[in-house]
């Protein structure tokens, strides 16, 4: 029973922290328009910066510089938030293709240097020496894991609460004007490269927290985990939850986190030994056929986007 | 020096071919189509799967041409391979990107043609399996054309620069001389007043599939003969694709020609610099590059 529980307690973790990656990604994609191909970078950004900056000194490599964990992860989202800037002044200002193709770019490129900069962050063994926060006074065992649980809920709740402030506030209906007609936007004098900018940057800093709890929650980080799958992931969540909608970005995070360790689970149980080595490619097929399937049957995900109506018009006499 | 020179030429062909087809699928349709590079993985099985079955049916065909490795069932299953190629890129046009497009905007069709991607790039490990592949395995020696500085070139490395420039050419003359191509750029230039002229613009995209199809499949079958055939083939060559169509400039037929070399040159001449692990974030740094000095690349024009 306590290994049921146990188990729910880290499932439910790792979708959450997802969950929160979904949610920046709905600010960008859903709510803005914008296409991020390299929602892993973003999120690596973050899972490195935090652990660099909270870590214990390596011989190796940088970091280690023992940081206070809030200002750590803070430093992570800082640096996600720093590469959202640089690649979005290069890009936002032109044809949206290539804000696609220049943040999948990006995460190719963070993932090349990672695996082969042994001297910036570990190199492909990964980055190493963290120390989870409190661990000397909880101990390591289940409280913690429930406490970190609900440190991480308390966070996703929080995201969720400010972004949905946002998106009702006059800055998300400048958000959603530009999304649907950016010239008419323009002719009202609002400067839409600026806003899609705080937004892209703010949606990759979102990205950031979530990266950054992801390092801390197994105290280890490595390229292995900035693959681009985990860019598809975070878009199948979206997309079968729902673009635009707060609520269905979270339900899909659970809902595809869910099939996708029961279908790795299956696949490893129920296979033929000779198939193992391609259980892996049977997951990719299946995770590109729910992307693919949504958009041509149910672009608007599970949870459709929300009229938000900011003022009830009653007509004046 | 000259060596990464020469190497540059060559990888710079193949992106070229690939470059073409994605430069005019993305101008027409107004999407990054991050599946075009599956369509090389196509090609490049679908010539390894042609090869066996032409060696099998008549016993000289398995023999060489020459001096290259590329044997005379091979490059029959060239241009069966291209017309196959051609083929799945329109069925995957008819499958997904034209209902999608019905239902949802431009960058719907960019998720969707990842998930495309995906399922391709997946099935094809699936069925082909997960380690590199040869076309042939008898070892073509490289042949030294000088020795200081040295440079050594392999056979079949000439023989995909000269098909490679030899279907350019062709496309060229076909874009330059016939109707289909003025058709093609009036499409381009402006669909609206391409169909009121009565040009069919659902013709016109599929016939773009076509032409598409069969160049990335000569490039992926091109690069299969002068490296190896796997699964993973299109996801590394996505990128230096994108950035072969950045530089020359998104629609820009030529300019996608010019770009596929400039990237191949540049990448190549960037490991006397960088060490060679680094090698696929070149790409990402020259499109870069090019967003900061000139955006819309060396013959784009500026449209939203």
């Amino acid at each position: 029973m306590i290994g049921v529980i146990s188990y729910l307690v880290f499932f439910t973790t790792v979708a959450a922290i997802l969950a929160i990656a979904v949610l920046g990604l709905n600010l960008q994609w859903g709510n803005t328009g914008l296409f991020n191909g390299g929602v892993v970078a973003f999120f690596g950004a973050g899972a490195y910066g935090t652990l660099i900056l909270g870590g214990t000194p390596q011989d190796a490599h940088l970091g280690g510089y023992q940081l206070f964990y809030p200002l750590a992860l803070l430093g992570g989202m800082m640096a996600a938030g720093l590469m959202a800037w640089v690649v979005g002044v290069l890009t936002l200002r032109l044809r949206h293709d290539y804000l696609a193709i220049a943040t999948f770019g990006v995460a190719v490129a963070f993932e090349n240097l990672l695996r082969n900069a042994s001297g910036f962050a570990g190199g492909a063994q990964g980055l190493r020496g963290f120390q989870r926060p409190l661990l000397a006074w909880l101990g390591d065992g289940f409280t913690y894991n429930l406490l970190f649980l609900a440190f991480v809920l308390i966070l996703l709740v929080l995201v969720y609460l400010f972004l949905q402030r946002l998106i009702r506030s006059p800055f998300g209906r400048l958000l959603r004007a530009i999304r649907e007609d950016e010239t008419a936007a323009k002719s009202l004098g609002k400067n839409p490269a600026r806003i899609r900018l705080i937004s892209f940057i703010t949606g990759s800093v979102i990205m950031g927290l979530s990266g950054g709890l992801y390092g801390t929650f197994y105290a280890f980080i490595s390229p292995q985990d900035v693959l681009p799958i985990l860019t598809f992931q975070i878009w199948a969540m979206l997309i079968v939850g729902g673009a635009g909608n707060n609520r269905g970005a979270v339900a899909g995070a659970f809902l595809i986190w869910g099939a996708w360790t029961a279908s790795g689970w299956a696949l490893s149980r129920f296979a033929p030994l000779e198939m193992q080595l391609y259980t892996g490619s049977v997951q990719f097929v299946l995770i590109g056929f729910v992307i693919v399937g949504m958009l041509m049957w149910r672009p608007q995900g599970l949870f459709a986007e929300r009229l938000v109506v900011s003022q009830t018009g009653r007509a004046r006499q | 020096m000259i060596q990464h020179f020469a190497d540059g030429i060559l990888v710079g062909s193949i992106l070229s071919l690939g470059a073409i087809g994605l430069t005019m699928a993305m101008h027409m349709l107004r999407f990054a189509n991050f599946s075009h590079a599956e369509l090389l993985s196509i090609g490049a099985y679908c010539a390894l799967v042609f090869d066996g079955i032409f060696a099998g049916i008549h016993n000289g065909l398995a023999a060489a041409v020459g001096p290259l490795s590329l044997t005379w069932s091979l490059s029959l299953s060239i241009i069966v391979a291209m017309g196959v190629t051609g083929l799945s890129a329109v069925a995957i046009d008819r499958l997904v990107f034209r209902r999608v497009r019905a239902k949802g905007g431009e960058l719907s069709m960019v998720f969707a043609s990842f998930g495309v991607a995906m399922i391709v790039r997946n099935i094809l490990g699936l069925i082909f399996g997960l380690q590199a592949q040869l076309y042939t395995n008898d070892i073509i020696f490289a042949v030294m054309i000088s020795s200081d500085p040295l440079l050594l070139i392999k056979p079949d490395q000439v023989f995909s620069l000269v098909a490679a420039l030899v279907i350019m050419v062709i496309l060229h003359l076909v874009l330059s001389r016939t109707t289909f191509g003025y058709s093609l750029r009036a499409v381009a230039e402006n669909p609206t007043l391409a169909q009121v002229s009565g040009i069919s613009l659902n013709r016109m995209i599929t016939l773009i599939w076509l032409i598409g199809g069969g160049l990335a499949a000569a490039a992926g079958i091109f690069y299969g003969l002068t490296n190896q055939i796997n699964p993973v083939l299109g996801r590394d060559l996505v990128l230096p694709i994108f950035a072969a169509t950045i530089v020359g400039g998104i629609g820009s037929i030529y300019g996608a020609v010019l770009g596929g070399f400039l990237v191949g040159i540049a990448s190549n001449v960037a490991l006397l610099i960088l060490p060679s692990g680094y090698s696929p974030a070149v790409p990402f740094l020259i499109i870069l590059a090019v967003l900061l000095v000139r955006p819309t690349g060396l013959f784009g024009e500026e449209r939203t």
